[in-house]
């Protein structure tokens, strides 16, 4: 499978390159000499079967993992060493399989954590309440309204977030990591739980996201779903990648027909877990 | 007897919830606030009956109040607002209290109110040495760690001599009066017979002279600081530093993927809520004008934290209503004698099995907690409906 027909412009700079990287646990190979790229303003789909390294991927991706060998470089930039919280503010957003919101903050408060990172403000601006302080104070809650009406909370925002339901709580996570103006946002399962209508509204919001000028990194299970939204596929199966391209290409690739979308069977495996 | 205990700790809260949301959230009148205030720095003037200890010193026990409250609004921030509990929390007290010992009576004979900020940057200083290797342990781990520093800091000014070992400091100077020997003027105190009015001309407050006998001015004092440091604790509370306290409570390592500088803001916590216990202790040793490594032993941290938590961990208000249960109630019923730690010692269990969140948590606690006995509530309306 070659890369020269997929849809994005090749000559652009990727956002994210993922180079030769490979992750152990002990002898465990989570990650096998895995290289692909994230480029700009597209929707990449990270697929495979449970144990294939999708995960693993994903939290090199955001500082949660280092490397065994290989780099992550984020706009030219090597991940390597860099503290979780620096990532978030180079520009690399993620939510979270099992939702991670603040539970007693409000949906708001959630949300402003996120719009937070681009602020300085401390112990002496607040007491002082300087200018610079009430303009991102300000700055801060309208984006922050303005993200949770974007993802379609709005009414709920002064709501403590453990209160919301649950389609609610993933939206607010996706408005949390949006508040960090992030250059990169990555999505892991957001489906997990959904319901065919909530996905289609989800497959809406992705859209929406992608088309408000983000890239996005989506990991799921859902083919349905990823074959829909992605510009790009990359599937990996044993830790190693098998097959990238565009949903088309990669729908009939036999390598991964076999691999994963092969039988009912496999199918089933996937939706039990 | 869990279901009564439930049904118990809901009526409490129904009962308490107005009273919680009108304590602990913005819109009270500010004339009220204000006509409040006058109310309690009158107290000691007043002597109302009741509320008057009888069989120790009103003013004195005032005063161990408001310091309380001042170590219950500091130790907030670190356990309530940053999730860190804190069982050393006394080791700070100490620390503000050996500073002014040493600066105003030990070693030099600096003006308290000189000392009082240079033993609030130690104590903080002590704060940022402690919490820089021990807050990298979280939860269980790092309350056994700050009690072993709650500890240490006894055990070191024990057994050091330049800080006064196991004799202490004695004859810590008052702070500086103003007007002395007789004040600018004198305000009398009321007496009551029954319930009237009578003023009683042969105790009257000096203002404002800091004596051995009249603890009024120093709870004056005290109060204006407990004062001056809710004021500025709630402009950082509602700012992002704030924000990002709560968020580590709540979820640290999300709170780190979101752009949070974890380690960072739970060292501010830990070094805020110093310089409030160094605050604190310096009051108390200027009050006091003798201290021993005995004036801090261990359990005292424990009491601190029951404080808060019994008040409610997270709210301030709930946090200085805590202080008041433990420091005035065993002094107020004090004719039990030797039965009243029994009696406190039941009414904190009381308190902690029938109201676990506190008597009044935080607005987003409360609010949530509902919602949860709501929706608990429901599942048990379907599962009766079933059957």
């Amino acid at each position: 499978m070659s890369d020269t027909d997929v849809a994005t412009d090749t000559a652009v700079k990727p956002v994210l390159e993922v180079d030769h990287v490979t992750i152990k646990f002990g002898g465990v190979v989570a990650l096998d000499d895995v290289t692909f790229d994230i480029r700009p303003g597209e929707i990449l789909g990270l697929i495979g079967p449970n144990g294939a390294g999708k995960t693993t991927a994903f939290n090199v991706i955001t500082g949660v993992y280092q490397a065994t060998s290989g780099t992550v470089a984020f706009e030219g930039v090597p991940l390597r060493g860099k503290k979780r919280h620096q990532i978030t503010k180079l520009g690399i957003a993620r939510t979270f399989q099992n939702i991670r919101l603040f539970p007693s903050m409000s949906a708001l408060d959630n949300v402003l954590v996120g719009a937070d990172v681009h602020s300085k403000v401390g112990v002496l601006n607040a007491i002082f309440r300087t200018p610079y302080f009430r303009r991102t104070e300000r700055a801060g809650r309208d984006l922050a309204r303005e993200l949770l009406k974007f993802v379609g909370v709005a009414a709920r925002g002064e709501e403590v977030s453990v209160n919301l339901s649950y389609g609610d709580q993933r939206r607010v996570e996706i408005a949390r990591a949006l508040a960090t103006k992030p250059k990169l946002l990555c999505l892991d399962e957001p489906a997990a739980g959904f319901n065919p209508a909530e996905k289609q509204r989800l497959m809406q919001l992705i859209r929406d996201i992608r088309d408000a000028g983000n890239t996005v990194l989506l990991v799921e299970h859902d083919m349905k779903l990823v074959m829909g939204v992605c510009d790009r596929v990359v599937v990996l199966e044993f830790g190693k990648k098998v097959a990238e391209g565009t949903p088309t290409e990669i729908q009939s690739n036999p390598v991964v027909i076999a691999a994963y979308l092969g039988t009912d069977d496999e199918d089933d495996d996937d939706d039990a877990a | 007897m869990r279901k009564f205990r439930e049904r118990a700790g809901d009526w409490l809260d129904d009962k308490l919830t107005p009273v919680g949301a009108v304590l602990g959230r913005k819109p009270i009148k500010v004339p009220l606030i204000i006509l409040g205030v006058l109310l309690v720095y009158a107290l000691p003037i007043l002597n109302l009956p009741l509320i008057t200890t009888p069989d120790s010193d009103f003013p004195n026990v005032l005063f161990t109040v408001t310091v309380y409250a001042i170590v219950a609004v500091g130790l907030n921030i670190v356990t309530g607002y940053a999730g860190l509990l804190d069982l050393g929390y006394v080791g700070f007290y100490a620390a503000g209290a050996y500073t002014v010992g040493i600066l105003t009576a030990y070693h030099f004979a600096w003006p308290f109110l000189l000392v009082l900020p240079i033993a609030m940057g130690i104590t903080l200083l002590t704060g940022v040495l402690l919490g820089a290797p021990t807050l990298r342990v979280r939860g269980d781990y790092l309350a056994i760690v700050t009690m072993g520093f709650g500890e240490l800091i006894r055990i070191t000014i024990r057994n050091t001599a330049w800080l006064g070992g196991t004799g202490g400091i004695k004859a810590i100077p008052a702070p500086q009066s103003i007007g002395a020997p007789d004040g600018l003027f004198q305000i009398p105190h009321l007496a009551w017979d029954g319930l009237n009015p009578l003023i009683d001309l042969s105790r009257s407050t000096k203002f404002l002279v800091f004596g051995v006998l009249d603890a009024t001015p120093y709870f004056w004092l005290a109060l204006t600081a407990l004062i001056a440091v809710i004021f500025v604790e709630r402009l950082v509370k509602t700012s992002r530093v704030g924000r990002m306290w709560e968020a580590t409570r709540e979820d640290e390592d999300a709170a780190e993927i979101m752009g949070v500088a974890t380690f960072k803001f739970k060292l501010l916590a830990f070094a805020s809520g110093a310089f409030i216990g160094g605050l604190a202790g310096a009051l108390f040793a200027a009050k006091a004008g003798y201290i021993n490594p005995i004036s801090f032993p261990a359990n005292l941290s424990i009491l601190f934290v029951a404080a808060v938590v019994i008040g409610g961990s997270g709210n301030r208000w709930g946090a200085i209503i805590g202080a008041v249960i433990v420091a005035y109630l065993p002094e107020r019923f004090r004719e039990l004698e030797n039965w009243r730690l029994w009696f406190f010692g039941i009414a904190l269990v009381i308190i902690v099995s029938f109201r676990p969140q506190g008597l009044f948590p935080s607005y987003s606690q409360r609010k949530a907690r509902r919602a949860a006995r709501q929706s608990a509530r429901l599942d048990h309306s379907e599962v009766t409906a079933d059957v």
